[in-house]
């Protein structure tokens, strides 16, 4: 199982209002997107671009105090995500103002 | 008793505002999407409780709302907008050819009779179309064949922002983009062909006649009168009598002929309206004084309209999209700034109030008359 935990404005879009757990099908950064997005189509386009699957600009991808941001896909989740320890961590990008 | 409900977009969030056919007190509900930028809120003419909005964030794109009961619930819609084909360049601002790139939803056209169709404008400047109430767009790629390879963005973005339906005949339709000029089609959406003849841009263009580029900020027409469209330019506010085959200048004696917004009275298809700011340099009116300019003679005379409206140290803007009329006797006209004040007249301009003030910066009117 493995928790994931949205940016306020997402959480409000999905309907949610914590944490979300996730069985994926692998213990990967793009299977932990495609089962957020099969459970709530609404987040599709909201975090990946609809036909390329490339992480929105302004969308951090975060885990164990690592950014994954850059990461392809198939890279695997830290241990302690996937075991359900820490969180994987979706982030509105700061923003000056 | 008639009602009236405006449905206002703003950089924060989506309002609407209700009221009885006095237009006298307001009741408003919102924020909806608190922080999302709604640019745009329609009701569909067919079943005026059906009502789409465009949600958008930079963070998070686009998403496409709809309601079934007048805004008091919402569910998202479809949200992918994906241009047909492989959509190839327009210009840039550096004089190359830039990919298209689809950034959001400037404005919502439902179809006169069928609430399940709906138009959008986008920015990059395409037309998308749904037909089953925004599950899913379709873009109409014709009309990036009118020129498209030499549309560019103005400091705003490449945005379609205004479609009008002909009231008779539907597969006639106008279509303005900032910064490409109106455009009109004749067979549904297929075909489309620049309609500019007329306007002169001689500071923004280096040709001032050009067929496309030219920076249109909204084009309006009365229904009764279909042939007949208004258009504030960058600068100047222009008329055509042929449906865009030519335009004539009227911007006559307005202080100032660049702005952003206009709009025709309901039931006097030779009144207008716009709001003259200073300059594209300063985006505010001029002298500091908030006037909605309107001509009772199709444009050229112009009389100032002040009464309720902030005159001195009055520095907001009033954006394309954000004036709309009702359809009452005396019809009611309506428009937001950026300040965040929505404001109303329930007497064909006469005399205006507030109806709200401190919203975040308006960026859409729209009204709905209803039964």
């Amino acid at each position: 199982m493995i928790r994931v935990v949205l940016p306020y404005h997402l959480r409000k879009l999905a309907r949610v209002d914590d944490e979300v757990q996730l069985e994926p099908g692998a213990p990967t950064l793009g299977s932990v997107l495609d089962a957020l997005e099969a459970r709530y189509p609404v987040l599709r386009g909201a975090i990946r671009d609809h036909g390329t699957l490339r992480r929105r600009p302004f969308v951090r991808f975060y885990a164990c105090k690592e950014d994954l941001s850059h990461e392809p896909p198939e890279t695997k989740l830290p241990e302690e995500v996937v075991t359900g320890a820490e969180p994987f961590l979706i982030i509105g990008a700061m923003a000056g103002g | 008793m008639s009602k009236v409900r405006a449905l206002i977009g703003t950089k924060k969030g989506a309002f609407i505002l209700t009221a009885d056919g006095q237009r006298a007190n307001w009741e408003i509900s919102g924020p909806h999407f608190a922080g999302w930028e709604i640019y745009h809120i329609k009701g569909s003419p067919a079943h005026p409780d059906r009502l789409y909005a465009s949600q958008t964030s930079g963070w998070f794109g686009q998403v496409i709302q709809r309601s079934e009961d007048g805004g008091k619930t919402w569910e998202a819609a479809g949200n992918e907008f994906k241009y047909d084909g492989v959509p190839g360049t327009h210009k840039w601002y550096d004089g190359t050819q830039h990919p298209w790139e689809f950034k959001r939803v400037w404005h919502l056209e439902p179809s006169r009779n069928d609430p399940d169709t709906v138009y959008a404008g986008a920015e990059d400047a395409s037309l998308f179309k749904t037909v089953d109430g925004g599950h899913t767009w379709q873009e109409l790629p014709g009309l990036r064949t009118a020129k498209g390879h030499l549309w560019q963005p103005g400091a705003g973005g490449m945005c379609l922002h205004t479609i009008i339906i002909h009231p008779e005949r539907p597969e006639r339709m106008f279509i303005a983009i900032s910064a490409a000029g109106a455009f009109r089609t004749d067979d549904g959406a297929k075909t489309w062909r620049p309609i500019n003849h007329g306007l002169k841009s001689p500071y923004e263009l280096p040709d001032p006649d050009a067929e496309v580029g030219h920076c249109v900020h909204r084009i309006a027409l009365h229904p009764s009168r279909p042939d007949v469209l208004f258009m504030q330019k960058h600068w100047d506010v222009l008329r055509t009598d042929s449906a865009g085959e030519s335009w004539h200048e009227v911007s006559g004696n307005l202080p100032s002929d660049f702005g952003f917004p206009i709009d025709v009275h309901a039931h006097e298809p030779e009144t207008i309206y716009v709001v003259p700011i200073k300059s594209d340099s300063e985006h505010f009116p001029p002298d500091g004084k908030l006037r909605v300019y309107r001509s009772r003679t199709g444009g050229n005379e112009w009389e100032g309209l002040t009464k309720g409206l902030p005159q001195r140290d009055c520095y907001v803007n009033v954006l394309r999209d954000a004036m709309a009329v009702d359809t009452l006797e005396p019809c009611g006209v309506y428009f937001g700034t950026t300040g965040g004040q929505v404001y109303a007249s329930a007497d064909s301009g006469d005399t205006w109030t507030a109806i709200v003030r401190d919203l975040p910066a308006v960026l859409s009117v729209e009204v709905q008359t209803l039964p």
